[in-house]
């Protein structure tokens, strides 16, 4: 053999090498199909219970199109990779889950993997998912399974090559996914390991809540400590909380059940559809969240604590006229926002005193912008907070002027930077928003920011 | 003392910044169309138009109106002559008590001035904040698409153009 031939044969057997390697990381088998199983053969306990962590998953949220049926999928989720459609999860034969078997569906939620063999875009949390217990799995399963079958097929993703081919999320599950149920830990209570075990898994705190990589995977190293999703800054909710009075458990209970606390304002954006769901579901498993996420925030230290008192001693204090200076935006805040937040009627139908507003003590502008822009929109059927929106009353000058006035009278935070980019955002995907559907205004449906491959 | 531009001309208004504009329309120029519905921003049926966009005046303070143009439904035509939205609103009989249907007018109009050509669904999902407690909402909505046609018609364009401000 001349040397050439020794290269190329050599080159061929790593070709050929690499591509086996290749095939056996990417290649998954399909799971037979099956007769979609009848309603009536799962247990009505099983179902109560899959119902219960369907919430606390908050699975509707992506899976169901604003104004759509329960869990037929199309929602778009803007990613910077481009966009991906959620898929059809009601037991429909053709274009659901119908045909999955038990076990295709833990093997989705485990592993990322469809019935067909095909890898799952990690927009669907399975990096959180690979904890749920075979029997959560199973009661999911069942109630999934129990739901109305609607026919809705799958739109194509918007992704450009190689992102477009699956087998390209292979490569991305051996450097990001790590498999594994949950390990109590023996130390902790048992309410400790429970919240533990839905906040890390089923309802992926971490998912809005962590910031993402280049890749779009989660940053271990910077847990909880702040994301994005939906034009949304989702806060920091670990030690780096920018709430100005810090949080505890029973804080935590309050919020997570009710929607709202009087220290600390109430939940809207993307979060309302989370407390919404979580306000039907087993109260010990919002208290284990809980106390878990108190242990994430971690005591407060004693400057921290002192500020908050400072702050919810100052809020309760007779309420100081406004000052009417000449500023712009003290003057806005005065005319606009001083005669809802601060009265003496209380939350939630009252406007949070904003010397409590994380918003205002936020390092991102955003979710002001949002709100000052899009208001909060009454949610149909429930009793909600309401604020009207200033989108089509104030220009831009106006509104950077109030947030910079709110940013420097009701936080201790230096200056926001970036205010007029918030601005502007915030009113493109309340354009896009109203341009494309009806649906609750404090959701904005351009969910440019949400940073998940 | 500030100089409000309502339909097209300069009032001089003394009334504190925090005002809502509503007030001043009703107490002190007396334009009565618009309504005091819930007085939060959210029911509609104060609803007028700044700069081409529909607004709730009940929570719009005077403050921020300073070099705006504001037109409430006074300024889109009279009884003589009914601007079209105001003709198709009568011709549907789309009125029952009618507190809140001066405000989805003008938020009808709003739209129409934007987006000629509205689709149903367009139509519903921006009036959607309009609350109409008698139940007109269908004829509501025939009005909206006989207006789109009334505003399509060539002598319709003039009364259209002169409400546009």
């Amino acid at each position: 053999m001349t040397k050439s031939r020794i290269i190329v044969s050599v080159l061929a057997a790593l070709l050929i090498g690499g591509a086996v390697a290749a095939f056996a990381i990417a290649w998954r088998p399909a799971i037979a199909a099956i007769e979609a199983p009848a309603p009536q053969s799962f247990e009505l306990a099983l179902v109560k219970r899959g119902r219960d962590l369907a919430a606390i998953g908050n699975c509707n949220d992506c899976h169901t199109v604003r104004g759509g049926k329960d869990f037929a999928g199309g929602l778009p989720v803007p990613t910077p990779f481009g966009t991906i459609y959620s898929s059809n999860i009601t037991p429909d034969a053709e274009t659901g889950i119908g045909r999955w078997t038990e076990a295709a569906f833990r093997r989705a939620m485990r592993s990322g993997v469809n019935r067909d063999g095909q890898h799952l875009y990690p927009t669907f949390p399975y990096d959180h998912f690979t904890n749920v217990t075979d029997e959560d799995d199973r009661a999911l399963y069942a109630y999934l399974m129990t739901r109305q079958p609607v026919h809705a097929a799958a739109r194509a993703n918007q992704l450009s090559f190689p992102l477009d081919r699956r087998f390209v999320i292979a490569g991305w599950k051996l450097l990001f996914l790590r498999r594994g149920t949950y390990h109590p830990d023996s130390t902790k209570s048992a309410e400790w390991n429970r919240g533990a075990y839905l906040v890390e898994g089923l309802a992926h705190c971490g998912a809005c809540h962590t910031p993402r990589n280049a890749l779009g995977a989660e940053r271990a190293s910077a847990q909880f400590a702040g994301g994005d999703v939906d034009n949304w800054h989702a806060y920091a909710i670990n030690a780096q909380s920018p709430s100005p009075v810090p949080w505890d458990a029973d804080a935590l209970f309050a919020y997570l059940r009710d929607g709202w606390h009087p220290d600390h304002g109430v939940a809207r954006g993307p979060m309302a559809q989370v407390v919404s769901n979580l306000s039907s579901v087993p109260e010990s498993d919002i208290r284990a969240i809980a106390t878990y996420m108190a242990g994430v925030f971690g005591a407060p230290t004693p400057d921290r604590k002192r500020r908050g008192e400072e702050v919810l001693a100052q809020v309760k204090s007779p309420p100081v006229q406004a000052s009417k200076t000449s500023a712009a935006g003290a003057a806005i805040y005065a005319a606009a926002c001083a005669v809802c937040h601060e009265t003496d009627r209380a939350l939630p139908y009252g406007g949070v005193n904003l010397a409590l507003s994380t918003a205002v003590s936020s390092p991102d502008a955003r979710n002001v912008a949002n709100l000052v822009l899009s208001g909060v929109g009454a949610v149909e059927g429930e009793r909600s907070p309401i604020m009207p929106g200033f989108a089509s009353s104030m220009h831009d000058d106006q509104i950077a002027a109030l947030l910079n006035y709110l940013r420097s009278r009701f936080s201790n935070q230096p200056a926001w930077t970036g205010v007029e980019k918030a601005i502007e955002d915030a009113r493109r995907t309340q354009t896009v928003f109203l341009q494309t559907s009806p649906g609750p205004r404090n959701a904005p449906a351009d969910a440019t920011q949400r940073d998940k491959p | 003392m500030m100089t409000l531009k309502v339909n097209g001309h300069d009032h001089q208004i003394d009334a504190d910044p925090d005002t809502p504009l509503l007030y001043v329309l009703r107490n002190d120029l007396e334009l009565n169309a618009a309504k005091f519905g819930c007085g939060l921003g959210q029911c509609g049926s104060c609803t007028v138009i700044v700069d081409g966009k529909a607004v709730l005046s009940c929570v719009t303070p005077l403050l921020l109106l300073e070099g705006k143009q504001v037109t409430t439904l006074e300024g889109l035509g009279s009884i003589e002559a009914p601007a079209p939205i105001q003709r198709a609103f009568m011709e549907e009989q789309a009125a029952q008590c009618g507190y809140c249907i001066a405000g989805m007018m003008m938020r009808a109009q709003a739209l129409l001035q934007k987006n000629p050509k509205p689709t149903d669904e367009q139509i519903r999902a921006e009036l959607e904040p309009h609350l109409c407690r008698c139940g007109t909402h269908m004829r509501i909505l025939r009005a909206v698409h006989r207006a789109i046609r009334l505003m399509d018609t060539a002598d319709a364009a003039s009364a259209g153009n002169r409400s546009a401000q």
